[in-house]
């Protein structure tokens, strides 16, 4: 009888319930089982393995790399959760892992912090927890720690996740969004705007059906040949919220440079720019996730296109304006009618237009 | 973009260019001050910005942006009846996105949302009605904005609410007519303006007679403008082409969407749903006679106003605002004394600083003022 009561006990590790409960988040058995069944079962690396409260870290391989550690974190609150070419655990692991390579760091590690809404499906966070795994062996990144909390329903909406990222910066690298200088050639490495796009698209409540797919991706890959055909590279930025609008504003306020674009260059998709025209949407404000701006010197323009389109995320590169001395911080676009016109930082959220 | 990129090509924009350069050459008065040309709508204001077109035009023409952006002349009391109706309890207010912003005396709707009022953006009134159906324990109010073009799809919807017995939508009736504030802008003392472009969408239900008061009357040429940028560019052409002649007439460039006579299935259902009001209060404008509409009394059980109370109260604008004399072309928006100080885009003071298609919020998201206050000088 006890040697059975025995077996039973040891027989932890199995969620059978349909749905998180709070019981989930208490620290209990159920969060146990839910850390084991769903988490370890898909996230497994040395430094996770010993479940202590923190990941130890060898600091001896990280020195190899590079002279400084970048740390960064992301909040991810996407709805809805699953849309076409993504899901908010692949955003949530190759964000973060952008937000470190657009520094010129190597991404090595991830932290992953789930805030779980009462009622969630299992099925669904095992999705999730499938899809992070699987954008963190595709990016060559470890989840090395996490938490978990479960909220009671409607103080968050199904899931909310954190990751943060740490990375190695080579000695030799000094992006800085300061240091653009006139005659800068400014490059996307692709389309613009598809995410922003398919999320909206995929809210549902636009009734329009279009085949927009996110272009969430890794950028890392692309970015390490970008920086060694142009090591003189001065700056990198993933054009996510606010899109290349705002990382253009950006650079234009930090590096006290006028920035000119070319609206014939900008390399929009004909769904995209329908899905705006009958919006009323502007894309260069669209959020993008697998995108980034690159500000390079005018000599090494042929060499970083080259090199970016030798690579899959990067075969849509393109020039699409300069930095001009011009007036500080203000950023001009050539319309393709050709007029020109300011394109300034966005006040509040993209609101469609009535008529 | 096939059927829209021939509307937006450079070379044939350039061609324009040159011909409306000749043309302003014929026009006696082009000698010793800039040509006016007011376009009424909201939209044309937005494309002349997006694609930089008020910049490519001689120096001798100046372009007024007018009245018809329904969101930025909805005054401050009737926001204050929307957020009113917000957060009755029960209630479900839906409206379109870009109405969220508007600031009332106290809040916009955004805020009532953030503050927990159940606040929807739609994208037609029919996504209301759906709502409703889908929620028959609550009250669906659709907040019905905007001048003709948005009027037949507002009245269509309470004819199909009658059609399907459904109880619990209403219509807070906010939509405004164009002609009669036309006129108001046309018998205002302080009026500088030669011509002007008629609003596409509108016109496309109305049709073109009831603008031909204003080459009668007011010995204005008028000429319905597309919304693409060579639509826009051929309509200043040909009211200059007027002018140049010694000519007023009303004439119609957008054909390929405006029938003369206007849609008759469209003037239908807004008469069956609609009467006009007394008066109507414009934010910067004041009150204009006979300038809006409200739900007759047939269709009295979707009429919000009747079915809740709101508040209805008057509030004036802002003393520092000076949106009237923009509108009716006294001043540029930057001769204004709070244009982005006081008033900018992310706390609007008057009207035309509010949507996207109100002039002052598009100079001051698109314009490149140093060059456009230079063209001002006289």
């Amino acid at each position: 009888m006890s040697a059975s009561l025995d077996t039973v006990r040891r027989r932890s590790g199995t969620v059978r319930e349909p749905r998180v409960t709070l019981a989930h988040g208490g620290g209990g058995k159920a969060m146990h089982d839910l850390i084991e069944d769903v988490f370890l079962r898909h996230f497994t690396n040395e430094a996770l393995a010993p479940l202590e409260d923190q990941a130890r870290l060898d600091l001896a391989p990280l020195l190899a790399l590079g002279d400084r550690l970048a740390l960064t974190t992301d909040s991810y609150v996407v709805t809805p959760l699953f849309f076409p070419g993504g899901d908010i655990g692949k955003l949530a692991v190759y964000g973060t892992v952008n937000d470190l390579a657009v520094g010129g760091a190597r991404p090595l590690y991830l932290t992953c912090g789930m805030i779980l809404e009462e009622g969630l499906e299992i099925a669904t966070l095992r999705r999730v927890v499938e899809s992070m795994a699987a954008a963190a062996r595709e990016a060559g990144v470890q989840i090395v720690t996490g938490d978990t909390k479960v909220v009671p329903a409607g103080a968050c909406d199904k899931m909310f996740i954190n990751t943060a990222g740490v990375g190695v910066i080579d000695a030799g690298c000094r992006l800085s969004a300061a240091s653009c200088r006139p005659g800068d050639a400014i490059l996307v490495n692709g389309r613009l705007g598809d995410h922003g796009a398919a999320i909206l698209n995929a809210r549902g409540d636009m009734a329009l059906s279009t085949p927009i797919e996110s272009d969430c991706a890794p950028l890392h890959a692309v970015i390490a040949l970008l920086l060694e055909a142009a090591p003189g590279t001065r700056f990198l930025r993933d054009a996510t919220r606010g899109g290349v609008a705002t990382v253009l504003n950006e650079i234009a306020e930090a590096s006290r440079v006028e920035i000119t674009i070319e609206e014939d260059a900008t390399p929009i998709g004909a769904e995209v720019r329908g899905f705006c025209e009958i919006l009323g949407l502007d894309p260069l404000y669209l959020a993008n996730e697998g995108r980034f701006v690159a500000v390079v010197p005018e000599d090494a323009a042929a060499a970083a296109l080259e090199a970016l389109r030798a690579h899959p995320l990067g075969k849509g590169a393109v020039r699409i304006g300069t930095v001009l001395e011009g007036r500080a911080g203000r950023v001009v676009m050539h319309t393709g009618f050709g007029g020109h016109r300011i394109v300034d930082m966005l006040v509040g959220e993209q609101l469609p237009r009535i008529c | 973009m096939k059927y829209v990129d021939e509307f937006r090509d450079p070379q044939r924009a350039q061609w324009v260019l040159r011909e409306i350069e000749a043309l302003v050459e014929r026009i006696p008065a082009a000698r010793t001050r800039p040509i006016s040309i007011m376009e009424v709508c909201g939209g044309h204001t937005h494309s002349i910005f997006r694609y930089g077109i008020e910049n490519m035009l001689p120096d001798r023409i100046s372009l007024v942006h007018g009245p018809g952006c329904p969101v930025c002349v909805l005054p401050m009391g009737r926001v204050d009846d929307c957020v009113a109706l917000a957060e009755t309890p029960g209630v479900i207010f839906t409206t379109f996105g870009d109405a969220m912003r508007v600031p009332g005396s106290k809040k916009s709707l955004l805020t009532a949302r953030a503050e927990g009022a159940d606040v929807r953006m739609v994208y037609s009134p029919l996504d209301a009605l759906d709502l409703a159906r889908r929620n028959p324990s609550r009250e669906v109010v659709f907040f019905g904005l905007g001048f003709e073009t948005t009027m037949p799809s507002t009245a269509l919807t309470v004819l199909q609410a009658e059609r399907e017995g459904i109880t619990n939508f209403s219509l807070f009736c906010n939509h405004i007519t164009i002609i009669p504030t036309i006129k108001a802008i046309l018998d205002s003392p302080d009026l500088q303006l030669d011509g002007f472009l008629g609003p596409g969408h509108v016109s496309m239900v109305i049709g073109l007679s009831p603008y031909e008061f204003i080459a009668e009357v007011y010995r204005r040429p008028v000429v319905i403008a597309g919304f693409e940028p060579l639509d826009i560019l051929q309509s200043i052409w040909m009211v200059l082409k007027q002018l140049a002649e010694g000519r007023v007439a009303i004439e119609n460039q957008y054909g390929r969407i405006v029938p003369p006579r206007g849609n008759a299935v469209s003037l239908d259902a807004i008469q069956r749903v609609f009467e006009l009001r007394e008066f109507f209060e414009w934010r910067g404008l004041g009150s204009i006679d006979h300038s809006g509409v409200r739900i007759t009394a047939a269709y009295g059980q979707y009429d919000a106003e009747r079915r809740f109370s709101v508040p209805a109260l008057k509030i004036a604008d802002p003393k520092s605002c000076q949106c009237g004399e923009v509108l009716k072309g006294a001043i540029k928006p930057w001769d204004c004394k709070v244009f982005g100080t006081e008033c900018r885009p992310e706390t609007p003071l008057g009207a035309l600083m509010v949507s996207s298609e109100g002039a002052c919020a598009a100079y001051y998201q698109y314009g490149d003022l140093s060059k456009l206050s230079r063209r001002a000088q006289p």
